[in-house]
């Protein structure tokens, strides 16, 4: 190799140990900000009782911290960590595969078609034998791939380009908010009350086995992603350019919209609506780490959970007795990060 | 081969060696973009497509299409190694670093392999995305009008490279291009498509005759020669627009 050839080598490799580097920063941060929210909550739990109860596991002998933490602590946050690494996963592969900057895991109308299950099973699931606290999240996440069923076949007839998907997805979009406004309109105010609590995203929803269940969505998925990960990159260089490098462009489309919304379905069927992440944390892993998704992908997974952690740290420590949805606060947070990276590098690889 | 339910190529059949530049030329809509993006196997068709006697295989073809905007915020060091994406690990080797490297090299493009992609013009994209198929060192070259965006200098530059990077490989190498005077400079085999159909294969000075261009693009054109014997076009004057299908 000539000495410029060298030279591009090193550089090369530098730029790589830069974004390895980042990925580990981010998952350090991660960790620190899960610990902060682990800490935060209305019953005191110093730094020491949180760590030995850590340490003691559920069956610890300080029963009261064993509790809180837990039972109820650990899973919100946990789930907080899988929901925002599954938004911004879910974020990221939209925008790619529809090659738009403003996609987010909501953009197909998975998030209505998961608030119109969650509302039905609300509105009629009294009359059914099972609990209500599965029966919401099955419906969802039941009803998100229906949804993501329908764009799906759609693509199938007519071709997966993003016009067609987008605009299948728009007409699902559509359909599901229609239905769901329509059980709105017609509810008790009971009833209404409860579907309005469950569109708003809270963490406070999680249990132990929407943990497991995301979590498993994830382990299932990612590896798929993984593994299309250089194709997934080659496809921002145009359909044109990928498909003539050897990329089956519509069939790694339809694949990657499946995986999303495997990803939305688990995400929002068990804590609602959780909006923003999915289009804010791509973003921002794009402006800091470039377009490579060996690591765009880990650094738009981390960036998501931490902004959803700490959306919830903020929302705890703003209202102790109220705990204001997370929703709403990912949104007031996340504004303005969205904002400061479109000032600095103009939105990505899409200024 | 059909397209959007019309035939647009029909029967058009040649045997192209390999060590030198093919130019395919023709009017638009003649069917030389189809034709290319056929034999890369990108567009489905009915015909066969053999290098020195066997079927070919994808990784042998290092195919360009028209060029199209870029907008990823990818380096082009980072463009060029995706043109070895189906021999990308998780982590890269040194010789794939290497080979995008020398592919840079060959088209002098190295000062840029830092910049990224999405800040560079038209027709530095369209030399990024030639490197990138170099990298796959393909035995089979089809590039569709791979210097409709370069300046004279890097226009003759490309077709240089290209001539000698077959002559010293022995690759198969076939452009669609409209300048026919550049055509004739630099390739071997001149291919004339009209409405989908052969109508002229030859050496340049074989195809490039006066009544071959009034029939082909119904333009009144006087065929003169360089000091070299190319053959060169000097249009007079437009004869009627020819159908454009």
């Amino acid at each position: 190799m000539t000495t410029a050839g060298a030279r591009l080598d090193r550089v090369y490799r530098r730029g790589e140990r830069r974004r390895l580097a980042l990925v580990g920063a981010a998952t350090l941060t991660l960790a620190a900000v899960a610990l902060v929210d682990l800490a935060t909550g209305p019953s005191a739990l110093g730094p020491a009782a949180l760590l030995s109860a850590l340490g003691a596991g559920p069956a610890g002998p300080d029963r009261l911290a064993a509790t809180i933490l837990w039972q109820l602590r650990l899973p919100t946050t946990l789930m907080g960590v899988l929901v925002g690494a599954s938004l911004g996963i879910a974020g990221l592969q939209m925008q790619t595969i529809l090659a738009n900057p403003l996609a987010s895991p909501f953009t197909l109308g998975f998030s209505a078609a998961a608030g119109f299950g969650a509302a039905l099973a609300i509105t009629f699931g009294g009359a059914l034998p099972v609990a209500g606290w599965l029966l919401a999240p099955a419906s969802a996440f039941a009803m998100t791939l229906i949804a993501c069923g329908l764009v799906y076949l759609v693509a199938r007839l007519r071709g997966a380009s993003p016009e067609i998907l987008v605009l299948g997805g728009i007409a699902v979009l559509f359909l599901f908010q229609a239905l769901q406004s329509m059980l709105q309109y017609l509810a008790s105010p009971e009833v209404l009350q409860q579907i309005v609590f469950w569109l708003f995203g809270s963490l406070l929803k999680a249990t132990w086995t929407s943990v497991a269940v995301l979590a498993g969505i994830l382990a299932l998925v990612v590896p798929i992603l993984a593994r299309d990960a250089w194709r997934l990159t080659a496809l921002r260089l145009g359909d044109a350019n990928a498909r003539s490098l050897g990329v089956a462009v519509e069939r790694l489309r339809r694949r990657t919209f499946v995986a999303v919304a495997l990803l939305t379905a688990g995400a929002v069927a068990f804590v609602g609506t959780i909006g923003f992440i999915g289009l804010v944390a791509p973003h921002a892993a794009r402006a800091l780490a470039g377009e490579d998704q060996r690591t765009l992908m880990p650094l738009a997974a981390l960036i998501g959970a931490i902004v959803l952690v700490g959306a919830s740290v903020v929302a705890k420590t703003l209202s102790p007795g109220a705990a204001v949805p997370v929703g709403i606060v990912t949104a007031v947070v996340g504004v303005p990060i969205l904002f400061a990276l479109v000032f600095r590098r103009g939105a990505g690889g899409w200024g | 081969m059909a397209r959007g339910g019309r035939v647009v190529v029909d029967r058009v059949s040649a045997s192209i060696a390999g060590g030198g530049i093919t130019a395919v030329v023709g009017p638009n809509g003649a069917g030389k973009s189809s034709l290319l993006a056929a034999v890369a196997g990108v567009l489905p068709h009915g015909g066969t497509v053999t290098l020195s006697g066997h079927p070919v295989a994808p990784d042998e073809i290092g195919y360009l299409p028209q060029a199209a905007a870029v907008r990823a915020s990818l380096t082009v060091l980072e463009v060029v190694l995706l043109g070895r994406l189906e021999r990308l690990g998780w982590r890269l080797g040194r010789e794939d670093l290497a080979l995008a490297v020398e592919a840079l090299e060959v088209l002098d493009l190295t000062h840029l392999a830092e910049t990224r992609i999405d800040s560079l013009s038209g027709g530095q994209q369209q030399l990024v995305l030639l490197a990138q198929r170099l990298v796959r060192r393909p035995r089979l070259l089809l590039l569709d009008e791979p210097t409709s965006a370069l300046d004279l200098s890097r226009q003759l530059l490309v077709l240089e490279r290209l001539q000698d990077h077959a002559r010293a490989t022995g690759t198969v190498v076939v452009i669609a291009i409209h300048d026919l005077s550049l055509a004739a400079r630099y390739a071997g085999l001149l291919v004339l498509l009209k409405q989908g159909a052969l109508t002229g294969i030859g050496t340049p000075a074989e195809v490039l005759t006066v009544s071959a261009i009034r029939r082909g693009y119904a333009v009144e054109a006087e065929v003169l020669r360089t000091r070299l014997g190319h053959p060169v076009i000097a249009p007079l004057r437009n004869a009627g627009i020819p159908p454009v299908d």
